[in-house]
């Protein structure tokens, strides 16, 4: 219970530092709107490639943004943490009788949260610009769950590197140098299919690729529930992984304070 | 263990890997109620001492108990107990003062009505009730330290931890952050402090300890140590034509006082065990002597003195030495 409560008052803590930010607000909601047209122009003759079957690319295109864009938010979780510990937030909470884990799940809550009403958002402007989603509302549920538990397993690892690094530039540079080849070695943009063999076999290893399978499938008519299932559960796997990571990582930063 | 005691740190040790001992042996004990002094130049161990006393650092030996807990032992009971104003502060810059003492509170397990009266309380208390919800990154350096203290104070602890409370600040408002701690000491709080500023140990703690090299040199209250350098200094400055003869043996007769000088500028040189006492009854035997006065002082040894005597070194002479070896510790804050 008192790891409940305290998680939820660190959770209004976060969200409340990000409703003070109107440019971040701005900025996050502006991105995967230009992401959604922009690539969707772009790429837009891809569906004339052989072999490509969708002949709508925004459709196509539309739940690799939200899955996208949890993961982009995501990667920077770890960066507030950083200013905690420089400020000293991180220790005077250690010396409270908060319980610790509420300090990481504040955060992946906060960020949960957000994820979830930037999918929303995406979802139907992806709508209005003629996009349609099967199996409407489960489906689209299922999309963001994936999104969200794709976004809290690299917020962890976020959260764990700046425990580690404790330094902004190094924590940036990690998470620029993953963030686009893991979003191009999937099948966001290209069908499976189409993409070289290489990339194929890697992707399977790709976490990012596992959310977008899974929510683009769900939001599809006919659905393959079972493999859905499976890459979910992956994803789960995956996250359970990253947490034991972020909490590893809370213990080596307490014993060098 | 002693039950009035508030801290009790016994024999405490911690090293950051294989060169820096930050803790080498540390033992004090602070009764309750009482303001007690951690002295000593930066790196000298005393953000070390708090860490452990604060269960935010595991010491490598040692043991201590803080309101009655073992620090070790019992570290969730210490944390209900204590307060704690860091060097770093830990504001959250992005908050609000009235956010802030609301979180702090919460995660103390207040809330509802007690909560809100507590934090208008406070508020109030420091000065910062127009402040209250404005953001922390809008406020001024004495503003946010008084907003750190608050914030310790929220959950009613038993003991206060003061990290360096007035570093960073200039004269005024450090006056005035004296004033605070001093009217909280007043409350029957403990408060443990730790300085750098000799000047403020002086004029806040009750009793002090003065720590070099992660050990503790000297106890006492900071009178008591002052008195260790064989008592004060008096200078009296004579007028007219006085013979040194006649001012010897003038004072021939006045008890405790030794180490007499008497320069060719007139002006008479002495310790004297208790400076305050001694000083009528040289003014009488002068008086008596017929030999005329021009103004007398007496001066009290300064704790630097006192660092000087019993840590081999001048205390600026330390803090230089710090600087010149920073310690890979002080890496985490600002």
């Amino acid at each position: 219970m008192k790891a409940l409560r305290d998680t939820r008052h660190m959770t209004v803590r976060h969200l409340m530092a990000l409703w003070r930010q109107p440019w971040w607000i701005a900025v996050s909601l502006v991105q995967p709107v230009i992401w959604l047209l922009l690539f969707g122009a772009l790429f837009k003759s891809v569906t004339d490639i052989p072999g490509f079957g969708s002949s709508n690319y925004i459709q196509f295109l539309a739940p690799g943004v939200v899955v996208m864009t949890a993961f982009f938010g995501a990667g920077w979780t770890g960066m507030p943490v950083i200013d905690d510990i420089n400020r000293g937030v991180i220790d005077r909470f250690l010396v409270s009788p908060v319980r610790r884990g509420s300090l990481i799940s504040g955060r992946l809550a906060s960020s949960a949260l957000t994820t979830a009403i930037q999918s929303v958002i995406i979802v139907v402007l992806a709508l209005i610009v003629g996009a349609s989603f099967a199996n409407s509302v489960p489906g689209v549920v299922v999309l963001i769950v994936v999104s969200v538990l794709l976004g809290s397993a690299f917020g962890c690892l976020s959260i764990g590197l700046a425990l580690l690094v404790r330094r902004e530039e190094t924590l940036i540079a990690t998470v620029q140098f993953l963030l686009l080849p893991l979003s191009f070695i999937s099948v966001t943009f290209m069908q499976k299919s189409l993409m070289p063999d290489w990339m194929q076999s890697v992707a399977k290893f790709n976490p990012l690729n596992w959310a977008v399978e899974a929510g683009r499938g769900a939001v599809t008519p006919s659905p393959d529930w079972g493999a859905i299932a499976g890459k979910t559960g992956l994803l789960v796997a995956f996250l359970c992984l990253c947490g034991v990571f972020a909490v590893r990582a809370f213990r080596t930063y307490q014993r060098t304070v | 263990m002693s039950g009035a005691n508030a801290i009790e740190a016994v024999e405490l040790r911690k090293s950051y890997g294989e060169d820096v001992q930050a803790l080498d042996g540390l033992s004090f004990s602070v009764p309750a109620g009482t303001v007690f002094g951690l002295l000593g130049p930066n790196g000298a161990g005393k953000s070390t001492t708090v860490k452990v006393l604060t269960t935010l650092a595991h010491p490598d030996g040692g043991s201590a108990r803080v309101a009655g807990f073992d620090v070790l032992g019992e570290p969730a009971r210490v944390r209900e107990s204590i307060g704690v104003v860091s060097q770093a502060g830990g504001l959250d810059q992005e908050a609000t003062g009235r956010e802030n003492l609301r979180l702090q509170g919460q995660v103390f397990g207040m809330g509802g009505k007690d909560l809100e009266r507590r934090i208008e309380e406070l508020l109030a208390q420091f000065g910062l009730a127009d402040a209250g919800n404005r953001l922390v990154r809008e406020y001024s350096g004495g503003m946010r330290r008084r907003l750190d203290v608050a914030q310790a104070l929220v959950h009613e602890p038993r003991v206060l931890f003061l990290d360096e409370p007035t570093t960073g600040l200039d004269p005024e408002v450090r006056a005035e952050m004296w004033e605070e701690i001093g009217r909280l000491a007043g409350a029957g709080l403990t408060v443990l402090l730790t300085t750098h500023y000799l000047e403020e140990a002086d004029r806040l703690a009750a009793q002090l300890a003065i720590v070099d090299k992660g050990r503790v040199v000297a106890e006492g209250s900071p009178d008591e140590l002052k008195r260790e350098l064989r008592g004060d200094a008096i200078h009296v400055e004579l007028g007219g034509d006085a013979e040194e003869a006649a001012v010897r043996e003038a004072l021939a007769r006045v008890d405790g006082l030794d180490q007499i000088i008497y320069g060719e500028d007139r002006t008479l040189h002495a310790r004297a065990e208790d400076g305050a006492r001694t000083v009528p009854a040289v003014l009488a035997a002068l008086d008596g002597a017929h030999l005329e006065v021009g103004s007398v002082t007496v001066a009290r040894p300064s704790l630097d003195d006192v660092y000087l005597r019993f840590a081999g070194r001048t205390f600026g002479a330390a803090e230089a030495d710090e600087r010149e070896q920073p310690a890979q510790r002080k890496g985490a804050h600002r």
